[in-house]
């Protein structure tokens, strides 16, 4: 049997414990909570490096005509399958030039459709209209479509794959 | 052991029984009414879907190249699969109406007042992360419209000054749909923000019954701090009743209507057919967001395009800033409906605003009307050559995806069933060639001859003519 000891003096001691308490809670919450975050927020760091996809031969194109053209974007992750796709409507401008347009709107992203006869590329989410170079026609759009860069390889048509424009 | 000997074992070691029966009866004001159930029923619809939302995820595959078929056989052929789906539908739907009309009802009698203006927030906070839900539940449906919510969500958010672009790629998890995409919307929708409505729904109803629910309002017993508390206790010593049964049996029945209500949608109507498959290559014809936020879409078409640009991060902002800043500005005073003219006038408002917005979202009549049928015959109703290839060019040059005749074409510009009473060739030729209003300016795409044509057709689009053809 010991005797009981002596209470120490309390208050510096319990200033030291709570001290050790909230610090020691903070770092282990730190150390859970922070690489959680970042690696939910990732979208916002991820850079995916833009590539050149294969379209066709280039005598598939017929000058003047303006085509839609389906590839997969830069992000084609292996399970995402038919949602990596992204579109563009492509012209062959004449013998070795093209010329390509996103088909997102610029007001809001829609998906914006050629309309051949009429010249225009018109939007179906709120009523944007494009003009066959891409400036703005109508509608809320402020900004002409944005141009993917095209090249020819080997008698093959490329499109790099670019982000959806934003703002 | 008998039943009776176990449960009051569990009583004796737990002591549960004796704090939820009094947490249950604690004393409410008398008169409380049928207008103090929908926030009962709010929190009703969020445990419907929860266990629906529970249900349906043992079978969704949360993978952007599966989810789709995975939702189509929930809705196919899942056992009861159809009916779950349903339910958390419209469940959301009810969740949505609901929370939406106890936060007009705690507005208008001034319930958020000293001292429950921590409920407010907390309110506000519920209501935000409920919208969320909204809009993460229907991208999940990964159709369509589920990819082109992400994009429109996306590009409104990256209209905010300095944040946008950040929370766009945070959006879309990077810079276009992709795999990643849909796993992180699924895990927010099912994770993330329900844990934190569950957070707030456990601060909410700790300030309810701290605060206690607010005694129904009178004319003269406007709100004055402090005295307010005092006088909260007196009422609740002289008057009050126990919450249950007294008030609780009005949420137990409006809850349970409203149950049954979606159930019954659920059985009748089915959930939401799914659109396309979520290819964002595909040429989605009309994508539009589901009732609750179809407004607000609406809204982005009508109003003028360089206000847009800053209303659209600023409404969202401002409506956050006066939502939260409401109980702090204005504690005191009446909170009687009937002396509060601005807080009605704010409401109804707002309630005719949504109504109109979302009558127009509905008629989308900015949607262009890409694939309109030719005029036929009977209509043109003209062996002059000119009005016929004028005829032809009106729908080959798109005029018709955007203006109505005889019934055929779009409605985004004026129905030109009657057009030649009302202008000349030379107002008619003026306006095709420049455009105007949201419309084209068409002079680059006709010739002279093109144009003539197009005039002469319009020109024969007449009452005279119209009460001709319709004779015949």
């Amino acid at each position: 049997m010991t005797a009981p000891k002596p209470a120490p003096p309390a208050l510096p001691r319990r200033g030291f414990l709570t001290r050790l308490s909230l610090g020691l809670s903070a770092i282990a919450a730190a150390v859970v909570a922070l690489p959680a975050a970042a690696f939910v927020l990732r979208g916002m760091f991820r850079r995916v490096p833009q590539q050149w996809r294969d379209l066709a031969p280039l005598a598939q194109f017929t000058i003047g005509d303006t085509v839609q053209i389906r590839f997969e974007s830069a992000h084609a992750d292996e399970w995402a399958r038919e949602s990596a796709h992204a579109g563009a409507w492509l012209r062959r401008v004449d013998a070795d030039h093209f010329v390509a347009f996103s088909m997102h709107c610029t007001h809001m992203g829609c998906p914006v459709r050629w309309q051949a006869e009429a010249s225009l590329f018109m939007c179906p989410c709120h009523g944007g209209v494009f003009h066959s170079d891409g400036s703005v026609a109508a509608g809320p759009p402020l900004r002409p479509l944005v141009r993917y860069p095209v090249r020819i390889r080997a008698d093959r048509v490329e499109i790099g794959t670019a982000p959806i424009p934003m703002g | 052991m008998t039943l009776r000997a176990i449960a009051e074992w569990l009583e004796d070691r737990t002591g549960l029984g004796r704090v939820i029966g009094k947490l249950l009866r604690h004393p409410v004001p008398p008169g409380t009414g049928w207008l103090y159930v929908f926030g009962s029923a709010t929190l009703m619809a969020f445990l419907l879907q929860l266990v629906t939302g529970a249900a349906l995820a043992t079978l969704y595959v949360p993978a952007a190249g599966d989810a789709y078929e995975s939702l189509k056989y929930i809705s196919e052929q899942a056992m009861l699969g159809r009916f779950l789906r349903g339910m958390h539908y419209f469940g959301a739907s009810a969740m949505m109406i609901l929370i939406a009309m106890h936060a007009v009802r705690v507005f208008l009698t001034g319930s958020y007042k000293f001292p429950r203006e921590m409920n407010w927030v907390s309110g506000v906070l519920l209501l935000a992360l409920t919208v969320s839900m909204a809009f993460t539940g229907q991208v999940l449906r990964w159709d369509q419209d589920g990819v082109w919510s992400v994009v429109v969500g996306a590009e409104q958010a990256a209209r905010a000054p300095l944040v946008g672009r950040w929370l766009a790629r945070f959006l879309l998890s990077g810079d276009n749909i992709g795999g990643e995409t849909l796993s992180h919307i699924f895990a927010y929708h099912v994770f993330i923000i329900p844990g934190l409505i569950i957070g707030g729904i456990a601060l909410h109803l700790y300030l309810v019954l701290r605060n206690g629910v607010s005694a129904p309002p009178r004319v003269d017993a406007p709100v004055e701090i402090p005295a307010e508390r005092a006088k909260y206790e007196a009422l609740l010593a002289t008057r009050g009743v126990p919450f249950f049964p007294d008030a609780m049996w009005r949420d137990v029945v409006f809850g349970t209507g409203v149950l049954f209500l979606v159930a019954a949608c659920a059985l009748i109507f089915g959930p939401r057919t799914l659109g396309l498959p979520p290819d964002p290559s595909l040429l989605a014809k009309d994508p539009h967001p589901d009732w609750y936020l179809l407004w607000y879409f609406a809204l982005l078409a009508v109003l003028p395009p360089r206000l847009e640009d800053i209303l659209i991060w600023l409404l969202p902002l401002a409506a956050g800033v006066f939502l939260i800043a409401l109980p702090l500005r204005f504690p005191g005073g009446q909170r009687h409906p009937a002396r509060r003219p601005w807080a009605w006038g704010l409401v109804l408002t707002g309630l005719v605003g949504v109504a109109v917005l979302l009558r127009t979202g509905i008629r989308s009549p900015w949607t262009p009307e890409v694939d309109a049928k030719p005029l036929p015959a009977a209509i043109v109703a003209s062996h002059d050559s000119m009005v016929m290839s004028g005829a032809v060019l009106f729908r080959a040059r798109g005029c018709e995806a955007c203006h109505r005749v005889s019934g055929f074409g779009g409605h985004y510009g004026p129905d030109l069933t009657y057009v030649g009473d009302r202008l000349g060739d030379l107002d008619l030729a003026q306006r095709i060639e420049n455009g105007g209003h949201n419309m084209p300016a068409f002079g680059r795409y006709l010739d002279a001859t093109e144009l003539q044509q197009l005039v002469a057709f319009l020109k024969s689009r007449t009452r005279a003519h119209g009460a001709m053809t319709d004779a015949h």
